[in-house]
Formats: structure tokens, C-alpha cells, sequence
């Protein structure tokens, strides 16, 4: 039914206890593969982008941050792009407001000589800027005021994959960056934006725009002459789906871009070859969890059909624990072991339970029944049994880590088996959110933390 | 109850499980309900382990009690008149050009068929659930055929966006926010409320998604920093996992257990922080929990009797 094999016993449940006391490390069972190693690729003068890409909610936005940010450190002068409107890397850089111009971020640890500067992208500005480069003074003008171009520069979806490469191909021009750090927009494609600038020379090529360009070319400026014409051609087939629709804006639209598509063309082919060239890095970014690692396998196999250079994979919040020699079925079976005691004890009432000291009294009775097996007073007993208590809650909380953790391997490992060549670089889970400098300082640690030598684990031993 | 619902969330909360879930829920017994997916990434084809759903509306699951649950890919293998817009390049033109004409069509779908009757005159869907755009785009997206309208003044176009909209502001219409117990969701989650309010769109309920089990308790905490760490090596091995002596195994899992206790703590503390957050939202809560073995169809039935048993209308 799933296609998720039910859960194997784990390696080391089948194994005899002795074994469980060596640190085995069974739940990284398989050969884990190559390994992404980020500082020297982050060092690399060579590396002049990079691009951070994954599907929604993975980390993609403090992963880029976090990589600009230790660059930084390291002697770098990078600017972190970001395109996500919930300005998430303006709160975590401790930023208010960026705006459509490079930031300079303050508080970095710069005696390596690096800088940091972060922007978000204002799709409006970006879009503005275009228009201006590309229509003369008057056509400008025109285009700026049409009420369609202002609904739709103002951010409908799917504008933010060009702007967000429009702008990436203007900060590279200018050339004062020695590496940009891309954050790709949260699409409902993750890799719209590669195919951005495809869909436009598709559509350039197609014959929509010769339909709805002739009529403006015949009567010159975008106005109501031409509306008719193609109209009926359009809204039979349009109709089918909705009912003739907005067919008038589309036109007023196109008429008033006539001028700009060259160059829109031209500058979106420009930037492709631009991702493609060799100072390029793609990070696909994730987590260990089904869906985000398919999707995940789904960019690594566009990237390659689009000859775009993958640098490898960055899988968030991966769990660990310091205590992977005791199972989740063994610590499960301990758990119920010491919760068994509380079976009988219930029978007095629950209130002994508790770590309650005012329960003392009124349940002495109750507790001294329970307390035949050990040796010692009603108090101490009571306090016994919520220690006992506690350590079955520690053991349940460890054996829920260890599914996870075995869950998360599989997941892990039925990414490499499709994607062997992919090199990783594992990020192990934080407990909160990250908000600031050192937040991030951390994140970039967790990332630098993958090295080859020990490719088993990255342990957070304190 | 509203017969259009729609649920958005942050990327990552699992707002495709929640409508494929809540779809199979209002489909209990002998309703009839069609999943939209705007999204276009085949997840609600993958959840109810068919193969890629047609540009049609095709029934997916039968839910318990007799229902029904159709589902619509949209700009997903089109038919005949889907070709003839590839042709014409019209779709990458609503695609990528002019992408808001995308939200167009896609809202006016959802719209007609709410309003979709039969020849006796009964309503071919009795609910139609979205699964819309993230929070950070969904009012912007619903509210796509007002733009239009203000920009069509008159005339069928601003007719057919205004009978649109009449829908989506209407008590027809239930937008519910998908989150999870953690910061930047809820704080998504609040600031999508802000938008739709604005926007006069009608929010419905939260949904906290992929909620974990207590498995200690405030009183299991305070007690897990005061205990001495003899008496859980004790414990521990009383249990049966051997030495409490320096240097016994039962010794030796105490620290990394009670680090792990620590970081539960935390992850503790801040979910109800987050609760406390949602809850001063005002909105109706529903909680589904996170299921351990991960989603398959067996999961979605099961979220979907719990959203039954949390009340849905």
C-alpha cells in the first residue's frame, strides 16, 4: 500500500544484548556517499553564486544566510539575496527592512577582511527598473501607469522567478561581490525559475503573440481599436475553461511590453548561460522527510537535464543522538518494565503519582500497599515512583528518537540509492528557531561540521 | 457550513495532507466533495496512490459511510482545448508572463464548481476543498478577480470576476490556515489572518498540523533538572539495562537521556508559547497529530475521522 517499507527491525534489535553495549552506530547502516564539504567550496575564489534551491518549509532561506554569512567570516564579500516575502532572512539577520539595494549587515566578524551584504528583493522595483532600461522615456511612462502592468508587477505569482534572476544577472554585472548567495522563491515549481526564461522565448515563438501583437501593431499605440480582433479565436478556446476572460487586459498588456520582450529575451537567455558557467553552485537544500526529499531528487535530475551545476545537497534538521547503543524496542521494553508498579498503584488513586509533596498524607495507605518491594518510607517511595516514572519517560523519549532517527535513514538512504553521486552535508536539528548573527553562526558551523574523514556521524557531544 | 473550503499554510505544514484529509472527512456519508489542487505537483495523487491525475475530475476515494471524493489537477495533461492553448502558447503565456491570469482561471474553476448544479437542480459537489497557494500568496490569489474587475470596469469580464468574488466573500467560502507549532509558521499563520481580514475574505478555522505526543509532562521536567542522576541510574537499571555503577551501561545513558529530556524542554516550551499565540488568534482550533510512520493513505483516513471527531462545520 505505502510505498514505505513498514519499519525492518532495526539492525540492532535482532542483535543479542551484548551488542547493544558497543556503541555499533547501526543506525547508519549504509554507506552514506560523498560528502559536501562547504568551506572549501565556500573558499574557492572560482565560486561566484550560488544558489540555494528546495521545496517550501526545508530551511531554505537560513541556509542561504547561514552559508553567506560564514563566507563572510571567511574572508568573502558576498551578498545573500533573498526573494522570500515573509522576509524571514530580515529577521534573522536582525535587519527591519530590506529593500531593493544590497545592505551592508552589521556585526559580523570581519577580521578576515569579508563583508556581508544581504537584500531582499522588491519584485516591483526590479520590474520597474526593467521597463526603464528598455522603453525609452514616453513608452515608459506608459507602461508604468497601465493598471494591468500594475496589478501584476506589484507581485502576482511566477513574476518573482524572473525578478529574482533579473536581479541576480544585475548583481553580477556590477561586479563589487565576490560571491552572491541566491534564495530561491518559495514556487509552486520549485525550478520555475529555470524554466522562466524558456517559457518566455516559447511564448515569443508562439502564435498568441502574433495574434494579439498585430492588432496593436496596426493601430500603433495600445488602445481599444484592436480588441476584437482575435478575440473570437481566443475566447472559444479560453472559454472552455472559465468563459471568455480577461482577454482585454492580457492584450493592453502585450501591446504596451511590444518594445521590451527583445530585450526581457535577451537579458533571460543571458542569465541561464549565467547559471550554467562554472562559477555556479547549486545547493538543493531539504530535510530527511519523504516529500521533501523527492522533490529534492526532482531538482537534482532537472539540474542535471539543464547541464546547471549541482555542488550538492543540504539536509536540514537531521536528528541525532548521543545514546544510539540502546534501541527504540529495548527502551521501550524498560519503559513498560518500570511503568508496570503503576498498574497496581492506580488502585489507591492517582494522586500518588504526581510528585505532589501535599498528596503525602492522604496517600499513604495507598502507597504502602505498592510499596511491599521496596524498602523504605511512604515518602521515599513516592519519590521513587516518579523518578521511576521520569526514567520511563526518558526511555519513550529515546525510543521516539530512535524511530525517528531510523526513519530519517531511510529516507536518507533511498535518496542516495537514486542519487549515489550526490555529495551531503547533514545539518543536524535545532530545538528552536533562528533569529539572529549567532543563530546562523551555528547554522554555518553545523553545515562546515561535514567532513570526509568522518563521514559516520557530526555529534553534538557537549 | 461553507461549501467552498480553502486551506493554505506556510510551504512545509502539510496543507496538501489537511484538504486530501479534510476532502475524505466531508465526504462521510454519502457526500459528494472535489479536491482542487492549484499547486500543481501531483501531491494529492500521490497521497491517494493513483497515477497522475488528467486535467478532469476524476472520483479518487470512497470515504467511510458511502462518500465520494473527486480531484482536478489543474494545467495538468489538458484536453482538447488544453492543447489548443499549448499550441497557441496561451498557457506558458498564463503560466509564467502574466501568472495571475493562472490564479484567474484557477479561482473561476473552484467558483463554478461550487455553484455547479445538476439537471434536478442539486448541487453537483456538496464541498469543493482547495488546496490553495502558501499563506505568504493566498489572498493575493483569491483576490486575484478583484484586480480584474477594477481593471475590467464593465462588461462580461468584470461580471464573471465579480460573480467570482461574490463567491469567495461570501459565507459560501472558509479559509482555513494550515500550521505547525513552531515560530515562523504561526507567525505566517497570523499575518495570513491580517490579509484575509483585510481583504474582507472569510477565515475559517487554524489547523495545527503534525502535532508530537507529551510525552513528559511540566511535572516529569521539573523533576528531570532536580533528580540526582544516581537515582535515574538506578531506575534504569532496575529496568533492566544493566550497570548503575560508573561506568555500567545504565550509567552511561544518563546524560545523553537527559540532554535529549533538555531538548524536549525546550521543543516543550516553545510549542506552548506558539499554542498560547494561536489560541489568542480567536479562531477555532483543530489539532491533528503527527503520525509516527510518516503519511500514506491509512494516515489520511485516519486524519481525516479525527477531523470528523474534532467537528469540521
Amino acid at each position: 500500500m505505502s510505498s514505505d517499507p513498514s519499519p525492518t527491525r532495526d539492525e540492532s534489535a535482532s542483535a543479542p544484548d551484548a551488542a547493544l553495549l558497543h556503541d555499533t552506530g547501526s543506525v547508519r547502516a549504509l554507506n552514506p556517499g560523498p560528502v559536501l564539504e562547504v568551506d572549501p567550496l565556500l573558499d574557492d575564489p572560482e565560486t561566484r553564486i550560488i544558489v540555494c534551491c528546495g521545496s517550501g518549509g526545508v530551511g531554505k532561506t537560513t541556509t542561504a544566510a547561514a552559508l553567506g554569512l560564514r563566507a563572510a567570516e571567511r574572508g568573502r564579500k558576498v551578498v545573500v539575496l533573498t526573494i522570500d516575502p515573509a522576509r524571514r532572512l530580515a529577521q534573522s539577520m536582525g535587519i527591519d527592512a530590506l529593500d531593493n539595494t544590497p545592505r551592508r549587515v552589521k556585526g559580523i566578524e570581519d577580521t578576515a577582511g569579508g563583508e556581508l551584504h544581504a537584500m531582499m528583493l522588491d519584485m516591483k522595483r526590479t520590474f520597474d527598473e526593467i521597463v526603464e532600461a528598455h522603453a525609452d522615456r514616453e513608452r515608459a511612462a506608459a507602461i508604468l501607469g497601465n493598471p494591468f502592468y500594475q496589478s501584476l508587477s506589484a507581485g502576482f505569482a511566477g513574476t518573482q522567478e524572473y525578478m529574482a534572476m533579473e536581479k541576480l544577472g544585475q548583481l553580477r554585472a556590477r561586479d563589487e561581490w565576490d560571491l552572491i548567495v541566491v534564495d530561491t522563491p518559495p514556487s509552486r515549481s520549485a525550478l520555475d525559475f529555470l524554466d522562466a526564461p524558456k517559457r518566455l522565448g516559447s511564448f515569443l515563438d508562439g502564435k498568441l503573440i502574433r495574434v494579439l501583437m498585430a492588432p496593436a501593431k496596426v493601430g500603433g499605440r495600445a488602445g481599444m481599436k484592436f480588441l476584437n480582433v482575435g478575440m473570437s479565436m481566443m475566447t472559444g478556446a479560453l472559454g472552455k475553461l472559465l468563459g471568455g476572460q480577461l482577454l482585454k487586459d492580457v492584450q493592453t498588456f502585450v501591446a504596451a511590453m511590444d518594445t521590451m520582450f527583445g530585450g526581457f529575451r535577451t537579458r533571460a537567455d543571458a542569465t541561464y548561460r549565467l547559471l550554467q558557467a562554472p562559477g555556479t553552485a547549486f545547493l538543493v537544500v531539504a530535510a530527511p522527510e519523504r516529500d521533501a526529499l523527492r522533490e529534492a531528487a526532482y531538482f537534482v535530475e532537472r539540474l542535471a537535464a539543464e547541464d546547471m551545476p549541482l555542488a550538492g545537497l543540504v539536509l536540514n534538521r537531521v536528528h541525532g543522538s548521543d545514546a544510539v547503543q540502546l534501541s527504540a524496542e529495548r527502551a521501550l521494553a524498560a519503559a513498560e518494565n518500570l511503568e508496570e508498579p503503576r498498574i497496581v498503584d492506580q488502585q489507591g488513586g492517582k494522586a500518588g503519582l504526581r510528585n505532589s509533596p501535599d498528596t503525602y498524607g492522604s496517600s499513604s495507605s495507598s502507597a504502602s500497599e505498592a510499596s511491599d518491594t521496596d524498602a523504605g518510607s511512604p515518602a521515599a517511595t513516592d519519590q521513587d515512583r516518579s523518578v521511576e516514572q521520569l526514567t520511563a519517560g526518558l526511555l519513550r523519549l529515546h525510543a521516539e528518537r530512535m524511530q525517528l532517527l531510523s526513519r530519517e535513514q531511510r529516507t536518507r538512504d533511498r535518496f542516495t540509492a537514486r542519487h549515489p553521486e550526490v555529495a551531503v552535508a547533514e545539518v543536524a536539528a535545532l530545538p528552536g528557531d533562528v533569529h539572529d548573527l549567532v543563530g546562523l553562526r551555528d547554522v554555518g558551523d553545523r553545515l562546515a561540521a561535514n567532513q570526509d574523514e568522518r563521514p559516520e556521524e557530526h555529534e553534538a557531544h557537549g | 457550513m461553507s461549501r467552498l473550503q480553502v486551506v493554505s499554510g506556510k510551504g512545509g505544514t502539510g496543507k496538501t495532507t489537511v484538504s486530501a484529509a479534510l476532502a475524505l472527512a466531508l465526504a462521510t456519508e454519502g457526500k459528494r466533495t472535489l479536491l482542487v489542487e492549484v499547486e500543481g505537483r501531483q501531491g494529492i495523487a500521490q497521497l491517494f496512490e493513483t497515477e497522475a491525475l488528467p486535467y478532469e475530475e476524476r472520483k479518487i476515494a470512497v470515504a467511510p459511510g458511502g462518500g465520494e471524493v473527486y480531484a482536478l489537477q489543474m494545467f495538468y495533461k489538458m484536453g482538447g482545448a488544453g492543447r489548443a492553448l499549448k499550441k497557441l502558447g496561451a498557457i506558458d503565456f498564463a503560466t509564467t508572463v502574466a501568472p495571475g491570469l493562472r490564479d484567474v482561471l484557477l479561482t473561476g474553476k473552484a467558483c463554478e464548481a461550487v455553484r455547479r448544479k445538476d439537471r434536478s437542480g442539486r448541487f453537483v459537489y456538496d464541498y469543493v476543498v482547495m488546496d490553495a497557494p502558501p499563506t505568504g500568496r493566498v489572498t493575493r490569489f483569491l483576490n486575484v478577480n478583484d484586480e480584474v474587475a477594477g481593471l475590467a470596469r464593465i462588461g462580461p469580464i468584470h461580471n464573471q470576476a465579480q460573480a467570482v468574488m461574490r463567491v469567495l466573500k461570501s459565507r459560501e467560502t472558509a479559509v482555513h490556515l494550515v500550521t505547525l507549532l513552531e515560530e515562523m509558521p504561526v507567525q505566517e499563520t497570523a499575518d495570513g489572518i491580517t490579509e484575509l481580514r483585510a481583504a474582507k475574505l472569510p477565515v475559517g478555522r487554524i489547523i495545527v498540523n503534525m502535532v508530537r505526543p507529551t510525552i513528559l509532562d511540566q511535572a516529569d521536567l521539573d523533576l528531570a533538572h532536580a533528580v540526582p542522576r544516581t537515582a535515574v541510574a538506578k531506575s534504569l537499571s532496575g529496568a533492566g539495562l544493566g550497570g548503575a555503577r560508573r561506568g555500567g551501561l545504565a550509567e552511561r545513558l544518563v546524560d545523553p537521556l537527559l540532554r535529549q529530556a533538555d531538548e524536549y524542554a525546550e521543543r516543550f516550551a516553545l510549542e506552548r508559547e506558539q499554542r498560547g499565540v494561536l489560541t489568542e488568534l480567536g479562531l477555532p482550533l483543530r489539532e491533528l497529530p503527527l503520525l509516527a510512520e510518516g503519511m500514506d493513505l491509512a494516515g489520511l483516513y485516519e486524519l481525516a475521522s479525527e477531523l470528523r471527531q474534532q467537528g469540521i462545520s
